[in-house]
């Protein structure tokens, strides 16, 4: 072998065990002994699935309802995720299929509101939800997933114009409605573009921690991210193990999800670049 | 030919709905003439009083009276219930008037149509769309607008705690004094400047560290000859896999200065470990080396797709002129990969202005520091303004922040918009 390839795969190799270290580190600490941050050997010398029955064990010493924060979590998801995916398949089916007035300049400002920094106008919903007193709620989170979900419609919408107008025309001289049309040809037709929203949008509330901080307050209505957050900040790491454990079952379905979308992954990173 | 355009454009000019009654759509005029008198009694009756309260935000704070012979804390006016009310009034104003000029347009346009006799109705097809875009657009106009409207009312008023905190006190509009105080007040001109210097470098190094740590990952996987392309590829994509917070929060267990598994390797070695996430430089190093992990997947990915899709034949006749590997590369593959991702740089640029979960999850902007008001040595400006929402009640101030941060990621957009049409309109490589 050349010895530019050998340096390759050394360079290979060590990229690789950078990217795994951490998740397997973690793995591994879910199943040792004990509850500390230190351990001696990274393959524990005695393993446990304790940690993982203690999640979702009600303990009188300390407040992590795991089980209720993953509830949570999984149900303002998929809230979000209905919801979101709904609006975002009637927006972009909108602009892709009709020549309406104004149609162009809604989709100039929908661009520009996209690039707005969501979070930027945190404080403004901080006061608006504290005053009108939704702080706390999680209706007020999925209100905030869901809302927005309009301006991310231009993958969709590269979608819808990619199916042929003539389908639609045929449809149209047997007589069916618009609403007809939409149930009965396109959303059959747009199955692969309906689970990529709806993954993606699953995905984004899922793994959220500005806005879930924000608005939830108390502990038995908190999501994973702010809980695992505050199992770090508030017990200082004295409760590793068991946070690895719950990193492990948080990221389980997540990553399972991403390796299932990867295809759509590069079409996901360049809308920005080729929209308009 | 009659001139239907201009008498139904002046008629509905007059009261909406007319000129669509004299194009003889009855069922629409009729509905439009509605709007239209709802539209004049609530402004005059319901909305107006809000839109005075907005330029009042109240007149009487909570106060003393005299009920009979003791005397009672009454509560006074709610200076941000009244901003809220305003804005969403004036909201509904404008609603109103987009109707009403909406109104004109169709009738002139119907007009126009009945002046080329043609049939007028085919026109009608266009609320459909409409139908589907009123959800969206509710959604938009209220979490979206709404709040960019209101983050700039906040700005240019006096709300802040302790002072300034309804419904115990008033709140004021002060004009640019708040932009004043965060450029000139020392308290927190050193804390602004301070954090937003930090926040450029950090954006620029952040940036270029993935940006190029990605194609460099990338071409390594490219190379002739190296085998298992697909095995690799998945392997480095396990950083962007896994959840970030998650992996955010795991590294910053892994660089605990006592008991991080980092330091434990380095002390094996005999080495003393550093203060990764306690002193103010390494904490710095820590979250850009940090970010790289798992921000070079993603560049990884996006160079990975664009070098698919370089031409063969431009290596082809390369090879034909009796270039090198090298020259190849330098001439061909960089210049490729440097063009077609150039968009994506800005739009990674002016996310890890905002990379708000990096900094927030791993440091907390800390180690924290006296030199700067509730502010630490890494926060970014978005935590900045975070903290000094959730934690301080500094409202006014971390408005001002923000419609500066938005100024300048607008500039980046516009910047980046204009680029994408000229993308589409020119030759990729000449």
């Amino acid at each position: 072998m050349k010895p530019r390839l050998v340096l390759s795969y050394a360079l290979l190799v060590l990229i690789g065990c950078a990217c795994l270290y951490p998740a397997l580190w973690t793995v591994l600490s879910s199943f040792r002994v004990g509850n500390s941050l230190f351990s001696d050997h990274f393959i524990p010398t005695k393993w446990t699935l304790d940690h993982y029955r203690d999640l979702f064990r009600d303990r009188d010493t300390r407040s992590i309802p795991y089980a209720t924060w993953y509830l949570n979590t999984l149900k303002v998801s998929t809230v979000s995720m209905v919801l979101g995916t709904l609006i975002q398949l009637l927006t972009a089916y909108a602009f892709s299929r009709f020549r309406f007035n104004g149609r162009k300049s809604l989709m100039t400002v929908t661009l520009i509101l996209g690039m707005f920094p969501g979070f930027l106008s945190i404080m403004a919903l901080f006061v608006i939800f504290n005053t009108l007193n939704l702080l706390d709620t999680q209706w007020a989170l999925i209100i905030v997933y869901s809302a927005g979900a309009a301006l991310g419609m231009f993958v969709a919408k590269g979608f819808f114009d990619t199916i042929p107008r003539s389908l639609e025309e045929a449809a149209r001289i047997d007589g069916a409605s618009h609403m007809r049309i939409f149930t009965n040809i396109i959303l059959p037709l747009s199955r692969p573009i309906i689970t990529y929203i709806s993954l993606t949008t699953f995905a984004g509330a899922w793994v959220d921690f500005i806005f879930a901080r924000m608005i939830l307050r108390t502990p038995e209505k908190w999501t994973l991210a702010v809980g695992l957050w505050n199992i770090i900040d508030a017990y200082n790491s004295t409760e590793f193990t068991l946070f690895a454990a719950g990193c492990v079952l948080v990221a389980i379905p997540i990553t399972t999800l991403f390796m299932y979308t990867q295809r759509f992954l590069v079409d996901g990173l360049t809308a920005g670049a080729s929209k308009g | 030919m009659k001139r239907h355009a201009a008498a139904a454009g002046w008629l509905s000019a007059l009261c909406a709905g007319l000129g669509q009654w004299y194009n003889r759509q009855y069922a629409k005029g009729l509905l439009l003439v509605l709007i239209h008198a709802a539209g004049i009694y609530l402004i005059a009756a319901k909305l107006s009083p809000y839109l005075k309260g907005l330029y009042t935000l109240g007149t009487k704070g909570q106060h003393l009276e005299k009920v009979g012979k003791i005397s009672k804390m009454v509560p006074g006016d709610h200076s941000i219930f009244m901003m809220i009310h305003g804005v969403m009034a004036a909201l509904v104003a404008v609603l109103f008037v987009v109707i009403y000029i909406l109104n004109i347009r169709d009738a002139v346009a119907v007009g126009r149509r009945r002046e080329l006799e043609k049939d007028p109705r085919s026109l009608n097809s266009s609320v459909f769309p409409w139908m589907l875009l009123a959800l969206p657009i509710i959604g938009v106009v209220f979490f979206t607008i709404m709040p960019i409207v209101f983050t700039s009312l906040i700005a240019f008023t006096n709300y802040a705690s302790p002072n300034h905190i309804p419904p115990k006190n008033l709140v004021d509009w002060v004009g640019f004094a708040t932009f004043h105080k965060l450029f000139n007040l020392n308290v927190w001109s050193n804390t602004f400047f301070g954090v937003m210097t930090w926040t450029f470098i950090w954006a620029v190094l952040a940036t270029v560290t993935c940006y190029f740590g990605g194609i460099l990952v990338a071409l390594l996987i490219n190379q002739q000859g190296v085998r298992f392309k697909g095995f690799w590829r998945m392997l480095f994509i396990i950083p962007y896999a896994i959840p970030q917070f998650v992996s955010l929060l795991i590294m910053r267990n892994m660089l605990n200065e006592k008991f991080g598994p980092i330091n434990q390797y380095f002390r094996a070695f005999g080495l003393e470990g550093l203060p990764w996430l306690n002193d103010p430089i390494w904490a710095k190093v820590s979250v850009i080396v940090v970010n790289m992990w798992i921000g070079i997947p993603v560049s990884m990915v996006l160079v990975m797709g664009i070098l698919t899709n370089i031409p063969k034949d431009l290596y082809e006749a390369a090879d034909v002129d009796g270039a090198s590997p090298w020259m190849k590369f330098r001439n061909i593959t960089l210049p490729y990969v440097l063009f077609a991702t150039a968009p994506i740089l800005i739009t990674q640029f002016a996310g890890n202005i905002n990379n708000f979960n990096v900094i927030f999850l791993l440091t907390g902007g800390n180690p924290a520091t006296m030199a700067y008001n509730n502010a630490g040595e890494t926060d970014l400006l978005v935590t900045w303004l975070y903290k000094l929402t959730l934690d301080f009640n500094q409202y006014n101030i971390a408005a001002a922040v923000s419609i500066l941060i938005f100024l300048f990621i607008a500039t980046l957009a516009i910047v980046m918009y204009r680029r994408t049409r000229s993308f589409r309109e020119e030759d990729m490589i000449q």
